[in-house]
């Protein structure tokens, strides 16, 4: 019956090449870690790196190339390219931190490695599918991998409990996730975005529809909640807290990635004709992110929590590029998700490796003093501490210039100013860490726990990104605007 | 068979009972009673798989559902044994669960209005209850998840692995 026919071919193997080889590796290491003999475990993560490398060498292909694989369900394109690239230098930069921290904590299975490594696919395939069933399997492959992670310290009641929040308020946001797309499948026919993209289009009274508007809003949540958008986030604190710190770095930069990845391509790719609707609804989301995150940040004391409230804010700069929309906007998302990587991995890394095991140091009154007696570790988490608080000439600078120059030009006057008042608040609490590493004596000696050469490696290339992006930006900026150039 | 009088019938019957075993579930103290009335839910839900021509996945729907899954269900229920008092501890109604109620309601009220105004597809799907009537229920589905969806079946597999080690991993004695 020639109705169902299948054929599997070396493109549609290509396209998938970063994911088959990540899939592959971790299942190796599965096996590995089985026969593996306790004391020899250390080489399991030296393994996940060479699957990293290798699937970035997969990658390679993808360059300038747009073709898609599996009768349309997944895409290689420039802006899944950029997203996949992104994806596996996160990847790369926590396989390299967790080197040092997993030994440390005693997190010694090689699951803790195949786990990050599927939680790579999933993030993988929410940027390339273009099919709104693959987005939803890639986020449920990547946020289960990343429940067990929140929880892998059994030990500590933090990290079960941080596990548990977030599994059950993650199965709960995925719920609203596939009812909204079951909505919106119920109002187009199709799930394919390119298809829901030509429904609406041609039949255009479908597009004020009300299926069709809750299906959209109920996407709307489901994204929100693993961005940790206000009021979504509830669940971020906590969560941020307990788990391992490596694992903390990763949601915050690898799960926000993913997700703006699949919210950029079902917004601008299947409802650009709705967007008229949705930019009033991302307005008040932007506002109230960015608000919240920045207020409640300035009054924490353990770093961690302070990391977690500002990843809330970072969220809504970005937002604010995604209301305005324009060309500027949407490769600013890009630029500043790729900035946000560099800072985040990096202030995180310093958090790791200032801490011991069973001590992790998290509070700001431990920084006290340590510029004089680590002054290399301080002066990078300096250079983190000012580009997230957008201080030139940093990446987060360049990043928070284009997202609000977007703002301006899309005639979101006020957007732009709500965003820079709120820069000028987070820079209170960014450079209080730096008044307590440079100016605060401190109140006991400090000792670096898992100080591992990996993890240095991570701080420098973390610095390196953060000083280039900032001072020679517009490479990253033209490579940016090249991915997004086929959605316009 | 769609159209006549006895598919309407048994459909506003069986979705009724849907959701009132729905709203049972999550309004009942005993979570045994819970179980129960998910039970009821579920074999509602084949019933309307029947009625779309959907015999496998109805089958499917009572066996792994109704019957495997809700065994576990019941099994931990039972295993852990909530305490009387717990069950019997007055709820308050906070701020949060009136607005969650006042949303559930615009939710609903916006479904209907959907309904009643009859948005019908952009496109119509390729497989209609009388299409897959014609070509054999098992047929079309496995024929379908092993072509056009198969990339998607793959990705499953995937996330079922992933449970399983975090089964393992989160509750494994120590070393």
């Amino acid at each position: 019956m020639e109705l169902f026919q299948v054929q599997v071919t070396m493109t549609d193997l290509l396209v998938i090449a970063p994911e088959l080889a990540l899939t592959g590796f971790a299942l190796v290491i599965l096996l590995m870690s089985a026969f593996a003999r306790p004391e020899r475990r250390g080489f399991l993560g030296y393994t996940a790196l060479l699957g990293v490398v290798a699937a970035m060498v997969s990658l390679y292909w993808g360059i300038g190339v747009e073709a898609s694989a599996f009768g349309g369900m997944v895409r290689i394109d420039p802006l899944s390219f950029f997203f996949k690239a992104m994806i596996l230098l996160i990847c790369l930069l926590i396989v390299l931190v967790s080197l040092g921290y997993a030994k440390r904590e005693g997190i010694g299975f090689g699951e803790y490695y195949v786990l990050i490594l599927f939680a790579a696919v999933g993030m993988m395939l929410m940027a390339s599918g273009v099919n709104l069933l693959i987005i939803f399997l890639g986020l449920e492959v990547m946020s289960i991998s990343i429940y067990i992670l929140a929880g892998i310290m059994r030990d500590d009641t933090r990290s079960v409990e941080a596990a548990f929040k977030y599994f059950l308020l993650g199965a709960f946001a995925s719920a609203f996730l596939l009812y909204g797309i079951a909505l919106i499948y119920a109002s187009t026919g199709t799930l394919d975005l390119a298809g829901i993209g030509r429904v609406l289009a041609e039949q255009s009274w479908i597009s004020g529809r009300p299926i069709l508007i809750t299906g959209v809003a109920l996407l709307t949540v489901g994204f929100g909640f693993k961005l940790a958008l206000v009021p979504f986030h509830m669940w971020t604190p906590d969560v941020y807290e307990g788990a391992p710190t490596s694992i903390t770095a990763f949601m915050a930069t690898g799960v926000k990635a993913a997700g703006f990845a699949a919210f950029v391509r079902v917004f601008f790719y299947a409802l650009p004709s709705l967007q008229a609707h949705w930019t009033q609804i991302m307005w008040i989301l932007a506002v109230a992110t960015m608000t919240v995150g920045n207020i409640i940040a300035l009054s924490q004391s353990n770093i961690k929590r302070m990391l977690a409230y500002s990843s809330i804010a970072h969220a809504g700069y970005i937002l604010v590029a995604f209301v305005a929309g324009n060309e500027l906007g949407i490769s600013g998302i890009l630029f500043y998700l790729l900035a946000y990587v560099f800072m985040n991995i990096g202030a995180f890394t310093v958090v790791i490796l200032l801490g011991k095991k069973g001590e992790e140091n998290t509070l700001i009154g431990d920084y006290a003093g340590i510029g004089y007696h680590h002054p290399l570790l301080a002066l990078a988490m300096a250079v983190f501490m000012f580009s997230l608080a957008g201080v030139p000439p940093t990446a987060g600078f360049m990043a928070k210039f284009y997202v609000f120059s977007a703002a301006v030009k899309a005639d979101y006057y006020w957007l732009a100013v709500i965003g820079v008042l709120n820069s000028a608040v987070a820079a209170y609490y960014y450079l209080r860490v730096l008044i307590y590493m440079y100016f605060r004596e401190p109140e006991r000696e400090q000792a670096i726990g898992g100080f591992s050469p990996a993890a240095v490696l991570a701080i420098i290339i973390s610095v390196w990104g953060v000083l280039q992006m900032g001072i020679l930006p517009s490479a990253f900026l033209a490579l940016a605007r090249q991915s997004i150039q086929f959605l316009l | 068979m769609t159209g006549s009088i006895f598919y309407w019938i048994a459909f506003v019957v069986t979705a009724l009972a849907a959701v009132f075993a729905a709203v049972m579930v999550i309004t009942r103290r005993n979570p045994i009673h819970s179980a129960m009335f998910l039970v009821l839910n579920f074999l509602c839900i084949a019933v309307l798989y029947l009625l779309l021509n959907a015999q496998f996945i109805a089958i499917i729907q009572v066996m792994i559902y109704a019957g495997a899954i809700m065994m576990l269900v019941i099994f931990v229920i039972m295993l852990l044994s909530v305490e009387e008092e717990e069950r019997r501890r007055k709820i308050p109604v906070p701020l949060a669960q009136m607005l969650g109620m006042v949303l559930v309601f615009i939710l609903f009220a916006q479904l209907i209005f959907g309904v009643v105004v009859k948005v019908l597809p952009g496109e119509q799907g390729e497989f209609s209850p009388e299409r897959i009537a014609e070509l054999g229920d098992v047929k079309t589905i496995a024929g379908l998840l092993f072509t056009k969806f198969l990339f998607p079946f793959e990705v499953a597999s995937i996330i079922l692995l992933v449970g399983i080690i975090g089964a393992v991993i989160l509750s494994k004695k120590e070393r």
